[in-house]
């Protein structure tokens, strides 16, 4: 997710146009990422903690966005 | 699910069985000319092939018999610059120090209504293909847009999407947008045009074909993998096989890639320079049917093609379905055997995927096998282009007659009779939305890539540099007329050649090639096959006489919505050739105390015109005249005056009329004027109305500068080109129009340029 | 003195770059992005574009490849290094220059000729300017809002490390107007807009003496090549 302090144009650009079609009890709206990372067999707690790595170091740039969650999903 | 395919040999053993030719839109007797052919019935694959190379997008049948004429209204004179005429992705035109350039336009309309943005990018991305197949390095787009009503809700969905889809996929292919048109009227509303123009430039050498002509050489289909993108018709054949999920899931849009596109040109123009490709063909409508057959049939060879073979985004597909797929982004070249490894050492360089699918044969048949299954055995050129060719029924509107004798003046419609409200018209007029400026849309096209750009928007024609040695390059304008062509469609097509020809002559270019994008309702309403009857013929006969040749073009058809068809709008797209782009000629003045000349006679034609459009929401009566050997003289003339270096500025008049021009050459710089129009309505007999929004053609204001001013009349009136000084450029930051008004540049460059951004910003 | 100029997939501008290179007097290297050999060159241009589709982020991944393991290297080492664009995007995921740039405020991309301050004039590539000078550089993107969080913008504006800052109007949010940045050393430089788009007569912005003729962009190149050859 972008980071909470940071401007994040194009969740402002929909909360905009929920407000606009009449949707006042939205008061905010960020959008972020959902990234799935594909195992040929199931993930092991290894695996979840280099996911982790990859996910701080490439998959997020830590200036402007956190990392909310790495899980293992079936 | 079912994994039966429908082989050749199940349709020799199956004569009779239902095949869904009509839900395919294949007619009776084409279903039975298949038949005919094969000498069986064909296979779902086979039939699923005919009826999309068949149906009117792909095979022109109701439009072939009138696109001849440009082929055959030509002179050896008018042709002997041309490399490559119709027929082929594009057309090549000599433009001398051994360089070449391709161009084309193209419509991608009913997908831009159905997902705007998709639309209009696939649209931007099929005709770049199209250039990049000829050899050549794509260097330039260009867009003409039409939309509904500015006041319809929808209008803005469709607006914010297209241009967005073109900004996207044109900004990320690295290619400046150089110009263009956008129009509003109603009778788009429910039919958007989206005409999509690109540019390339090859040396003489590097031209490709695309044509399979030596057996033995390899089929390779590199580029994205396939997927499920527009085959939502073909799916009906599906339906025999697929359980109840698999149809439904089919879309009818292509979604576009520019990142793979432009990794593809870069690939192919290496592949090019390598010499590793005899021959090549870009996936568009039909996909791989379209590219083997055409390969095949251009070549007058065949080929087998194991469609297994094929990199598949999606293992789901049906053959058919693989078949018929319009996945973007690929390519498929006829590669020599001893030219393979070098081919797959550049592919595999820029991460391109590719796979072999066959090769070519010396028969002239396409055998594709499914494993070891034979789904199509067809001869290609039944395929690709001896497809059916229609007579449609033609009929003389019957409303036309009435049409014409609506004029402006018959109706008695009202003018100005106060200064104070010629002053307000003229306003609102240059503010109205298809007048107002566009830098809105603009601003969202990169023209500065490349850094070859000489002359873009606003400007009368997109200028781009060719060789960086001699500084050789091209010019290219476009335009269209819908209302005029309502009006007269043989005349407005020629009005349109003629405002495209006289633009790219005031930016110093000599037109050289003519493309156009024709665009018209039902082919099955015999009134509008009138209309393109006549705007062929038009246009045909323009081209002749200008002595510059149709070298390619698109027709779209079936742009109505039930009964009500869109006014017959051909796009017509002049390229010009100029020596040196230093000598380009801007559309506005910079310098003050030059004169300002109008060249050409103003009659009072307003008819179709802007003016009767804005101020009495009027459309009847006759087009302007045209006259293309005036037309002729002013461009060899704005020629010879820009060669000589005698001309500051030149603008052509056309929408909007005198009033129109002068507003826009003050606004382009900033630069003020001062007008007297006294001597155009004495020598001319029109009244101050006529003079200032009469849409009279072959008119053209430019700019001299005082120590020319002597040679340039001169050298108009050895030419006999009516030549009337009109007013001089000042620095007062107004525009004076003696007897009407004066106004601040400031005003009238708020007028002119806030309209667009708040109707859709 | 060569100059190298990288082309990762989806760069457009680096042929433009190359051109800038030549037309200030030195020899342009084309660098492949999958290549870490940078040839001896005596200075880096990262062009603009869209590399790898933007894909990601603009500039993350581009910012992993071969050849930027190379360039990070010698640009700690000293190495000038020029970001245009999608350029400086690589140099901020590289983290060679801090902060970060995200979509324009008004979410449109926008093409437009841009004034600029030079707000520093001690860098290998803007030593040819005078300070505070008010120069004229094509501007076109969608991605170019430059944000910071507070304690690095203080750093920034403290050390004088706002290279540039745009003037007249703010085209795409970029927190205090910034236009571009430097490092501390003066070594690496990026900025959004493009200067290589205005360094030929005839192709550059509009000015008021002739339609096309600015050519601004030409001392960033003329800078580099003076500072390497007085070194």
């Amino acid at each position: 997710m972008p980071k909470a302090d940071l401007l994040d144009p194009a969740g402002k650009a929909v909360a905009n146009a929920l407000q606009r079609k009449g949707h006042s009890e939205v008061t905010n709206v960020r959008i972020g990422k959902r990234i799935e990372l594909h195992y040929a067999t199931t993930p092991t707690e290894a695996d979840l903690q280099t996911a982790k790595q990859i996910a701080a170091d490439f998959l997020s740039n830590g200036v402007i966005e956190d990392v909310v969650n790495v899980s293992v999903e079936n | 699910m079912s994994t039966t395919v429908d082989t050749t040999k199940d349709a020799k053993k199956s004569p009779d069985k239902a095949q869904p030719w009509k839900e395919l839109g294949l007619k009776l007797e084409e279903y039975e000319q298949i038949k005919k052919i094969l000498d069986r019935r064909p296979t779902s694959a086979e039939l699923a092939m005919y009826s999309v190379m068949w149906s009117e997008h792909c095979s022109y049948k109701s439009s072939k018999m009138y696109l001849r004429q440009f082929g055959e209204k030509v002179t050896p004179e008018m042709t002997k610059n041309l490399m490559v005429g119709m027929g082929e992705n594009a057309g090549v035109v000599d433009i001398g120090e051994g360089w070449a350039v391709t161009f084309k336009v193209e419509s991608h309309n009913h997908p831009s209504y159905i997902e705007p943005f998709q639309g209009a990018a696939t649209g931007v991305g099929g005709i770049v293909r199209d250039i990049l197949t000829m050899g050549a390095r794509p260097i330039a787009v260009m867009d003409q847009l039409r939309f509904g009503a500015v006041s319809n809700p929808d209008t803005a969905r469709v607006v914010h999407g297209v241009v967005s889809g073109i900004s996207f996929y044109g900004n990320c292919l690295g290619l400046p947008n150089i110009g263009g048109e956008t129009v509003f009227d109603k009778v788009y509303q429910g039919n958007p045009l989206v005409n999509a123009l690109s540019v390339g430039a090859l040396r003489h050498e590097d031209l490709k074909l695309a044509k399979a002509t030596n057996p033995g050489d390899l089929v390779i289909l590199f580029g994205a993998r396939t997927g499920a993108d527009g085959i939502g018709g073909v799916s009906v054949l599906a339906s025999e096989t697929f359980d109840a999920d698999g149809p439904s899931r089919r879309p009818a849009v292509q979604v576009g890639d520019p990142f793979a596109e432009k990794v593809l040109i870069e690939c192919c123009l290496e592949l090019y320079a390598a010499q590793v490709v005899a021959g090549i063909q870009d996936l568009g409508g039909a996909g791989l049917s379209c590219a083997t057959s055409e390969l095949a049939s251009n070549g007058q060879a065949g080929m087998r093609v194991q469609l297994k073979n094929v990199l598949l985004r999606d293992e789901s597909l049906t053959p058919e379905e693989i078949l018929m797929s319009e996945s973007q982004e690929r390519m498929m070249a006829i590669v020599p055997k001893e030219s393979l490894k070098a081919f797959v050492a550049i592919v595999e360089k820029h991460e391109v995927e590719y796979s072999v699918l066959g090769e070519v044969i010396k028969e002239p048949r396409l055998y594709i096998n499914w494993g070891d299954e034979e789904i199509v055995n067809v001869p290609p050129r039944s395929v690709a282009h001896d497809g059916p060719v229609y007579e449609r029924p033609v009929l003389y509107p019957t409303w036309l007659d009435q049409l014409n004798r609506d004029s402006v003046i018959n109706n008695n419609l009202r003018r100005a009779t106060e200064a104070s409200e010629l002053a307000e018209q003229l306003v609102q007029i240059v503010s109205s939305p298809n007048q107002a400026s566009k830098s809105w849309i603009t601003d969202q096209y990169d023209h500065y890539v490349g850094g070859n750009t000489a002359l873009a928007m606003p400007d009368d024609s997109g200028m781009v540099r060719v060789s960086e040695e001699t500084g050789l390059g091209v010019a290219i304008a476009t335009d269209a007329n819908g209302r005029y062509c309502q009006l007269d469609p043989y005349q407005g097509a020629k009005l349109a050649l003629a405002e495209a020809y006289r633009n790219v002559a005031s930016s110093g270019a000599v037109p050289a090639a003519v493309t156009n994008c024709l665009n018209f309702g039902s082919p099955e309403n015999p009134e509008v096959m009138w209309q393109f009857k006549q705007a062929t013929a038009g246009l045909a006969d323009g081209c002749l006489e200008l002595g510059i040749p149709v070298t390619g073009g698109n027709v779209s058809f079936y742009n109505q919505t039930g009964d009500v068809a869109i006014h017959p709008t051909p796009v017509v797209g002049v390229l010009g050739v100029i020596d040196d782009v230093a000598r380009r000629v801007p559309s506005g003045w910079q310098d003050q105390g030059n004169n300002i000349y109008l060249l050409g006679t103003t009659r009072d034609e307003l008819d179709g015109s802007v003016w009767a459009e804005v101020l009495h929401s009027h459309l009847g009566g006759k087009p302007p005249v045209v006259n293309l050997s005036e037309e002729k003289a002013l461009a060899e003339l704005l020629h010879g005056a820009s060669l000589q270096g005698l001309v500051a500025s030149a603008h052509d008049l056309s929408e909007g009329g005198l009033a129109q021009a002068v507003v826009e050459s003050s606004l382009r710089f900033g630069m003020g004027a001062r007008f007297w129009l006294n001597e155009i309505l004495e020598r001319d007999n029109v009244d101050l109305t006529a003079a200032l929004f009469s849409e009279s053609t072959g008119r053209v204001i430019v700019s001299v500068g005082r120590e020319d001013d002597v040679k340039f009349v001169g050298l108009c009136e050895a030419r006999g080109i009516p030549v009337l000084r009109i007013g001089v450029t000042d620095a007062s930051n107004k525009l004076e129009i003696q007897d009407v008004a004066t106004w601040n540049l400031s005003d009238l460059k708020q007028a002119h340029s806030s309209t667009i951004p708040e109707l859709f910003g | 003195m060569k100059i190298g100029v990288v082309t990762f997939p989806g760069t457009l501008d680096d042929r433009d770059a190359q051109r800038a290179v030549r037309l200030a007097g030195a020899e342009a290297v084309s660098l492949w992005h999958a290549d870490t050999n940078l040839h001896n060159v005596d200075a880096v241009v990262l062009p603009g574009g869209f590399s790898f589709g933007d894909y990601l982020r603009c500039g993350a991944i581009a910012a992993q490849a071969p050849v930027m393991e190379s360039i990070i290297d010698a640009a700690n080492g000293g190495l000038p290094v020029l970001g245009i664009c999608n350029g400086f995007q690589v140099l901020v995921e590289s983290h060679l220059l801090p902060g970060g740039l995200i979509r324009n405020e008004h979410q449109h991309f926008i093409c437009r000729d841009q004034k600029l301050i030079v707000e520093n004039v001690d860098t290998a590539w803007t030593n040819g300017f005078k300070l505070d000078q008010e120069i004229t550089i094509p501007l076109k993107n969608g991605e170019g809002g430059y944000i910071a969080d507070t304690e690095t913008l203080n750093r920034l504006e403290g050390e004088g490390l706002i290279a540039f800052r745009y003037s007249e109007v703010n085209p795409n949010g970029s927190v205090n107007n910034i236009a571009g940045l430097r490092n501390k050393r003066g070594n690496v430089v990026g900025l959004m807009p493009h200067p290589e788009h205005a360094v030929e007569p005839g192709f550059g912005p509009d000015t008021s003496v002739a339609m096309r003729s600015g050519i601004d962009g030409l001392t960033f190149f003329t800078s580099v090549i003076n500072q390497l050859v007085n070194a």
